[in-house]
């Protein structure tokens, strides 16, 4: 797993923005960058180049599935893998992700080790 | 309202606490709240909308608050700041994420709105509705806490 690649960790939440960035650092990685909404997460990835996505899905503005949407409808941000921390569990929600694309899928709340097995499996 | 609906939410409450705060909480007996029950220092509000409406609140004292919060960052928490506030909205989040979640597996699908979070000491919340609020009083090692649920029957 490469731990020099840019991540963007998109929560309207202060608390869960800080849990997911913990359980980043700990594994190592750097280089994170914090976002509040899609739309703000879209200007970020305009800022830099990024190899992989932590985002939440209610948020105001624009909700991470529309980010995620937006972000596999663009040729330059297609690729980058795309991990969804939710509270929402629920079947439709999970049905409705993987359709547009997501790379995987975390409910909360989750301990460290889900997180890390999530990511690992996503960038390996 | 159904008490089958209250389940879920007991479970969802003790799972989440212990999941995301290592904070092990046992439910006492869920009543029927009556005016200025289930006091607290700051509250989590959160709509529930779908093929039924409600509202589900979850009320900490300060202390409580402070401990869990502490526990979830690995760092001492001694009062209510904007980052316990912040904290509170995301654990009622979880907490209705992870009970409709359950109430799924019934055959019951809702949908939770955004929360709300209200600081002040002993307050209490109100539920406009014409149904029972349930309030269900729960105990750590941080103190106790409780948590109300308001379930319209759906037809």
């Amino acid at each position: 797993m490469d731990v020099s690649i840019n991540v963007l960790v998109v929560d309207d939440f202060a608390t869960m923005r800080r849990i997911v960035k913990g359980v980043l650092k700990e594994l190592g990685f750097k280089n994170i960058v914090e976002a509040d909404d899609g739309s703000s997460a879209l200007q970020e990835l305009k800022k830099d180049d990024f190899g992989l996505i932590v985002s939440d899905w209610n948020m105001p503005k624009m909700t991470g599935l529309d980010l995620l949407k937006a972000i596999r409808a663009d040729d330059k941000y297609k690729n980058i893998p795309f991990i969804m921390v939710t509270a929402e569990g629920q079947k439709d929600n999970v049905v409705e992700a993987i359709k547009a694309g997501v790379s995987n899928y975390v409910v909360k709340p989750f301990t460290p080790d889900t997180l890390k097995e999530k990511l690992e499996k996503v960038l390996s | 309202m159904d008490v089958k609906l209250i389940n879920p939410f007991i479970d969802a409450t003790m799972y989440v606490l212990e999941t995301l705060a290592s904070t092990k909480a046992t439910a006492g007996k869920p009543y029927v709240k009556k005016n200025g029950a289930a006091q607290g220092d700051i509250s989590g509000v959160i709509g529930l909308s779908g093929e039924a409406r409600g509202t589900i609140s979850v009320s900490f004292s300060e202390k409580c608050i402070a401990g869990i919060v502490s526990q979830m960052f690995g760092e001492e928490i001694t009062g209510v700041n904007d980052e316990v506030k912040d904290a509170v909205g995301e654990i009622t989040n979880m907490i209705s994420g992870q009970a409709r979640q359950r109430l799924e597996q019934e055959g019951r699908i809702l949908k939770g709105g955004v929360p709300t979070v209200v600081v002040g000491k002993n307050h209490s919340i109100t539920h406009i509705t014409n149904q029972p609020v349930i309030a269900i009083p729960f105990e750590s090692q941080y103190g106790g806490f409780s948590i109300e649920v308001c379930i319209e029957d759906s037809e």
